[in-house]
């Protein structure tokens, strides 16, 4: 069974519509990249995963459990962690206080101070400065970092690199690979195709609040996924146009 | 000499105007806010202290260790029935509802204690009446001392709260960005709840050193709110250790006014806090028009 199904998931501001009947499944130890161009409605889904946004319609279930109407702090209880877009890390406590802040009141799990440091060794330095002082990269880190601590069994990542140097962004997302790598079940957001397409299993594009497209990181086609990005239908079914 | 004694009596009323201010400032601070029924949960403090005082013959301070629970359950329950509805309406919906809460408990002590003024330095005993000098012109009283330094362990015991523990840190961190803090796991209602407790413990032991440094009624509340707004701005809005030294600095500014003129004490108050305003908020924005101009 997957550790994460979303069902028919409608998500309203007002009466925008942002998340237009989406359903997704995410399996133990999978890592899911989430693509799509801005306003797909990718930030809205993850944040009604998260239970930060209340659905106006569809089910969130956490291991076949339904947690559509639980409170965004119970589910991260349940073991859902979010890294918000733009990190949102709390700029007046020191960078310990930022990760141990979120640290579950339960003992034991995986995650703990040092085991952040471990993934992330350029923190080690930063400890005990406040977080605004941190450069891009190093608050992105942080923020994931901060996730980990509530001994997440899905994480949620929301845009890792907006806003990063490449160079920043490739330090997160080594450290990214060494947390997928001991099984971390994994859900994120990218704009970057390449990086999204060499990090995840599976890949699905979502388009004006639908999912457009899904399939292997692998065997899907670049030109297919860049069709559905942008919602080239006529070259979609044509196949040979253009 | 009697300035250097004006300014050390201006510190132990200031140390009171501390302690009076420290929770409109942790609910500022925390929630953003403005408790316009501070200064009558304090009086509401200083009544629950005289009912035990009355009923048992303790004396203040200890029958104030048994209202301290009563305080603190006030408190929670307050945020969970009525701020928290309120604070989900938007910035000035609170402003209206601690406004309406501050109406409600006058008359409710008006209607059980009637207009009559009451204390409770008589029933402190020495505490209120002990004093010392030192070289002829500067008294010390008990009562000053002990308020001083109840008022430096409040402060100190609420910076090492936010600063050491995770209670504190997760108080913290909702302050800033309640949103993000959910997201970590942290029950947004429940730390606020946890603020308000506090906030009114501590004005409840604001009211008893009113109730036993002075007279008090049931219309008592807003002189003392007015003090202690007073105090946090002039000492920054959310900053705690502001708090106390805004305190501090108005009680000198009083009692140096008083030295003029008796009349003068609220007045050079209320002067120094408008002063502190033009500086901190009109001198900013006369320096950015020069710095567009």
């Amino acid at each position: 069974m997957s550790l994460l199904a979303v069902e028919d998931l409608d998500c309203r501001y007002g009466l925008l519509q942002a998340v237009r009947g989406v359903s997704l499944q995410v399996a133990e130890g999978e890592t899911v990249a989430l693509i799509g161009a801005n306003g797909a409605g990718k930030t809205t889904l993850m944040r009604a995963i998260a239970g930060a946004h209340p659905p106006h319609a569809g089910r969130v279930k956490l291991d076949g459990t339904d947690i559509t109407s639980l409170p965004a702090h119970t589910r991260v209880r349940r073991g859902i962690a979010l890294v918000p877009e733009g990190r949102r890390l709390f700029a007046g406590l020191t960078v310990e206080e930022n990760l141990r802040v979120a640290a579950a009141s339960r003992t034991g799990g995986r995650w703990n101070v040092q085991a952040v440091l471990e993934v992330f060794p350029f923190l080690k330095p930063r400890l005990h400065m406040p977080a605004a002082t941190l450069s891009g990269g190093e608050q992105q880190a942080v923020a994931i970092g901060r996730g980990l601590m509530t001994n997440p069994r899905l994480l949620l990542l929301d845009e890792a690199s907006l806003g990063l140097a490449p160079v920043a962004v490739d330090a997160v997302y080594r450290s990214l690979a060494d947390v997928i790598r001991e099984g971390m079940t994994v859900l994120l957001v990218e704009q970057d195709l390449g990086r999204a397409l060499k990090v995840a299993d599976r890949v699905v594009c979502m388009l004006e609040g639908r999912v457009v497209l899904e399939g292997e990181a692998r065997s899907l086609d670049r030109d297919r996924i860049v069709n559905a990005y942008f919602g080239l239908r006529r070259a979609a079914a044509g196949g040979t146009g253009a | 000499m009697s300035v250097a004694n004006a300014i050390l009596q201006g510190i132990f009323l200031g140390a009171f105007y501390a302690v009076l201010a420290c929770g409109l400032s942790l609910m500022f601070g925390v929630m953003r806010i403005i408790n316009l029924a501070h200064g009558d949960v304090a009086v509401l403090g200083a009544y629950l202290v005289l009912v035990i005082v009355q009923g048992t013959g303790l004396s203040p301070l200890l029958a104030f260790v048994i209202a301290l629970p009563a305080m603190i359950a006030l408190g929670y329950v307050l945020q969970l029935t009525v701020l928290q509805r309120a604070l989900k309406a938007g910035i000035l919906t609170p402003l209206l509802a601690t406004f309406g809460l501050s109406i409600v408990i006058q008359n409710l002590l008006l209607l059980k204690f009637s207009p009559d003024v009451h204390s409770l330095g008589a029933s402190a005993g020495g505490l209120t009446t002990e004093s010392w000098n030192l070289f002829g012109s500067i008294s010390i009283s008990a009562l000053g001392l002990v308020v001083l330094a109840v008022a430096v362990v409040v402060f100190a015991a609420l910076h090492l709260f936010l600063s050491r523990t995770r209670p504190g840190w997760r108080m913290r961190a909702t302050a800033e960005d309640p949103d993000a803090a959910e997201l970590i796991g942290i029950d947004s209602r429940h730390v606020y709840a946890r603020a308000t407790a506090i906030a009114v413990a501590i004005a409840g032991l604001g009211g008893l050193f009113l109730a036993i440094r002075s007279v008090f009624d049931p219309g008592s509340g807003p002189t003392q709110l007015i003090f202690a707004f007073e105090a946090v701005v002039i000492g920054g809005m959310g900053s705690l250790w502001g708090t106390l030294l805004g305190g501090l600095a108005l009680g000198v500014a009083q009692t140096l006014g008083a030295q003029l003129n008796p009349e003068y004490a609220a007045l050079s108050g209320h002067l120094l806090f408008l002063a502190v305003l033009i500086l901190r908020f009109g001198g900013v924005r006369l320096v950015r028009f020069g710095a567009r101009a």
